[in-house]
């Protein structure tokens, strides 16, 4: 069948199985967009295009199916380069198409030319430039088989205009869909070395004070099951780090909740004291272990990764295992029953009590505001969860508000919270948000976001409007940038440059109203629940509420930048 | 100019497709790595490229600089070669200054090495040579000041049958 590359693309990617395209049109990519319209995939106009890359990711991070995004060359083309960063670090399926000048014009500094595939090949998994039209299809395979297979990760495929322009003899193709991909260089190692599962066994039936870290990896796995079938089997705590949370439920005995920087002080501690490490899916990244050298100095490690890069890429294991982490772990769980598990072990009850005692004397905890105070963001926090589906999707920014959401929400579910762990883009929240409740229209999608993150994207709530997608924001606005504010507070003797923003300027709830969305604000803490309340029942437009929160609020526990774990410290009242 | 004990051979196949050397020297730059040499061309199979690199790294990093270049999709090989391991060869043209009595003493030194003159004129001489890297290198500490200009391949190298 003869057809054009634009056509072959749209088709590819129906072939895929996309039902969803974020994305902005331009010059370059308007071929691409006239069989848009006869496609039964869905295209969501957003309003810049580091939106369509964020709402990907939070589709993909939703849904578990790799996010698609599409926009035109040059300034657009680098617009989405942060999403494309993002999504590489967070190891999040993506595949974004970016239209290109035309062959001849390439490399003649075209109007919006710039070399895309250049700029992004350290911030993807792969990317390609198509030279033929007929390479098309194959291509468009390849692209979603490398995003969604191995360690899942961003790619890029790059279209110059002639090419999908049917106007142009360039643009020919005969159809085909391959069968297979063939990528001679690619082969992700799935199953684990049996030997090496059988090393790992013996290290987890004989350690005394075992504790699984679970990382990211576990979620890309779809292995949040086997994690929890593994730690039952033996009684084995679980650490879940922020790209980790709600892999095994937080109201879970076995759960101690988040290790690191702001981690609680028994999932930090437990970590620095245990004589075995269990990664599961983690990559020992620096706001997980602090000063690494100091890092569970005791501990050995079993080291389980997809990616063989990360075994022994910070803190050598002694048994590294390169494999899926669900397949690595059902057979975990085979190899230690064939050795007597759970059965044969260690009494563990010292290290049991040890955790307990830890729990008890070391709560989260903060002070609530007096009366006519600015409201406490951990209040706000508190109210959001016991009042919001125990299955509601969460997405937030980066900073305070995203640290406080990783500690106070319950994560029970796995793919409930969204956010930017590797690459901290501010500005995540809100498309993320869009992104995962088109994923998950069946769910309620809240985002928490700060004033600094909410003013970076907040223009995708246009978008969310026009296309009626229901998500609720809630700002948690203290008027600064906080966690620099808290930087600024701790070890810059409060001098406080450049992060004073105003609690009014902008009017959030104007703001959000001139956006086609409900707002409202909140300032005192009776005012909290009924605000919730009244944006939960609202279905068919988004919410921005404007929670005006105490800027002296700082984020405790805080290992400081560079110190050991061990040295956290606690509450204010530790602070020197 | 010999090989420190931090030099590493790596023998890298790629796919002969556009863009494949930056994406491996990219990679080498990203992660903050030295190319010490490098020498790439199309091997036996036309589809496939053959690149040498030679790095300057100790081996704790040199495994994850490894381990990251086999993530890249068109490369399909990495093999790293021990100098005991590996027969290595490298070209190099080098232009020598000559006066009538030195004339004969780099003539009779290029026949030594197996080089060939390429040009001369005046009192210039350019001349190829082929060797190891440590031959060559021996060539131009002998000749010493009367270089005038010299052009090195980068080595080249191949596992020793076995």
């Amino acid at each position: 069948m003869k057809t054009n590359g634009g056509s072959a693309l749209i088709k590819a990617l129906e072939l895929e199985g996309v039902d969803v395209i974020f994305g902005l049109p331009g010059g370059a990519i308007l071929p691409v967009y006239d069989p848009i319209i006869d496609s039964p995939i869905r295209h969501i106009l957003v309003r810049h295009e580091q939106g369509a890359g964020h709402m990907a990711e939070g589709y993909a991070h939703a849904t578990g199916r790799p996010g698609v995004a599409m926009v035109t060359s040059g300034p657009a083309a680098t617009n989405i380069i942060t999403p494309l960063a993002d999504a590489y670090m967070d190891s999040v399926p993506m595949v974004v198409i970016t239209g290109q000048v035309g062959t001849a014009g390439i490399g003649t500094d075209a109007f919006q030319e710039v070399d895309t595939v250049g700029i992004t090949r350290s911030v993807t998994k792969h990317n390609e430039l198509v030279t033929n039209a007929a390479d098309i299809p194959r291509i468009v395979r390849e692209a979603f088989h490398i995003a969604t297979t191995g360690r899942p990760g961003p790619v890029l495929i790059d279209i110059p205009k002639d090419l999908v322009d049917p106007m142009n003899p360039n643009s020919a193709l005969d159809w085909y869909w391959p069968d297979s991909v063939d990528l001679p260089g690619y082969n992700p190692r799935l199953e684990g070395d049996p030997k090496l599962i059988r090393d790992a066994a013996q290290l987890i039936i004989a350690a005394e004070r075992p504790v699984i870290y679970a990382g990211g990896g576990i979620l890309k796995a779809r292995a949040a099951g086997s994690l929890l079938a593994l730690a039952e089997l033996l009684d084995i705590p679980v650490v879940t780090t922020l790209m980790a949370r709600g892999t095994v439920p937080d109201d879970h005995p076995l759960c101690l909740g988040m290790p690191g920087m702001h981690g609680n002080y028994t999932a930090v501690t437990a970590m620095q004291e245990s004589d075995l490490l269990i990664a599961l899916g983690s990559r020992f990244d620096d706001r997980v272990t602090g000063k690494i050298d100091a890092f569970a100095s005791k501990a050995k490690i079993v080291h389980v990764d997809i990616d063989p890069a990360e075994l022994g890429k910070v803190r050598r294991p002694d048994v590294g295992i390169t494999g899926d982490c669900r397949l690595v772990i059902d057979e975990l769980i085979l190899a230690l029953k064939q050795i007597g598990a759970p059965e044969i072990q260690p009494d563990r009850s010292a290290w049991k009590s040890t955790i307990s005692g830890w729990q008890e004397k070391y709560p989260l905890s903060y002070v609530q505001s007096e009366v006519g105070d600015l409201l406490k963001p951990q209040f706000v926090l508190e109210q959001l969860r016991d009042n919001t589906p125990d299955d509601c999707i969460v997405a937030s920014g980066v900073g305070q508000h995203q640290m406080w959401t990783a500690q106070y929400w319950k994560f029970n579910h796995p793919y409930t919270w969204i956010n930017s762990g590797g690459l901290g883009t501010m500005g995540f929240a809100v498309p993320a948000a869009i992104g995962a409740k088109v994923g998950r229209p069946d769910r309620m999608v809240w985002a928490v976001d700060g004033d600094g993150c909410f003013q970076m994207t907040a223009q995708e709530l246009v978008t969310a409007a026009a296309e009626r997608i229901p998500v609720k924001i809630a700002i948690l606005n203290n008027a600064y940038l906080g966690m620099v504010r808290q930087w600024q507070e701790m070890f810059y003797q409060e001098r406080y440059s450049e992060v004073y923003l105003s609690p009014d300027l902008p009017d959030y709830k104007m703001w959000a109203e001139a956006m086609g969305c409900v707002g409202m604000r909140v300032e005192s803490p009776e005012d909290v629940l009924p605000a919730i309340q009244r944006a939960n029942e609202v279905d068919d437009r988004p919410v921005v509420i404007d929670f005006r929160t105490d800027a002296r609020e700082k984020v405790f526990p805080m290992v400081p930048a560079g110190k050991s774990n061990s040295d956290i410290v606690v509450g204010p009242e530790d602070v020197r | 100019m010999s090989t420190p004990m931090r030099h590493h051979l790596l023998s890298v196949l790629v796919e002969n497709k556009p863009g494949v050397l930056a994406r491996v020297s990219g990679l080498f730059a990203r992660r903050g790595f030295n190319i010490f040499s490098l020498a790439v061309a199309p091997t036996d199979d036309p589809t496939r490229s053959r690149i040498t690199i030679v790095v300057d790294v100790d081996s704790a990093p040199l495994e994850q600089i490894t381990k990251q270049l086999d993530k890249l999709i068109n490369v399909l090989q990495i093999d790293e070669l021990a100098p005991a391991d590996a027969v290595e060869r490298e070209l190099m043209i080098v232009t020598v200054m000559v006066t009538p009595e030195t004339r004969s003493e780099l003539l009779s030194l290029t026949e030594e090495y197996r080089g060939a003159v390429l040009d001369e004129a005046g009192d210039r001489i350019t001349v190829s040579l082929g060797g190891t890297p440590e031959a060559l290198d021996g060539f131009t500490a002998q000749m010493g000041t009367a270089v005038a200009a010299y052009q090195r391949t980068g080595r080249i190298a191949l596992p020793r049958i076995v």
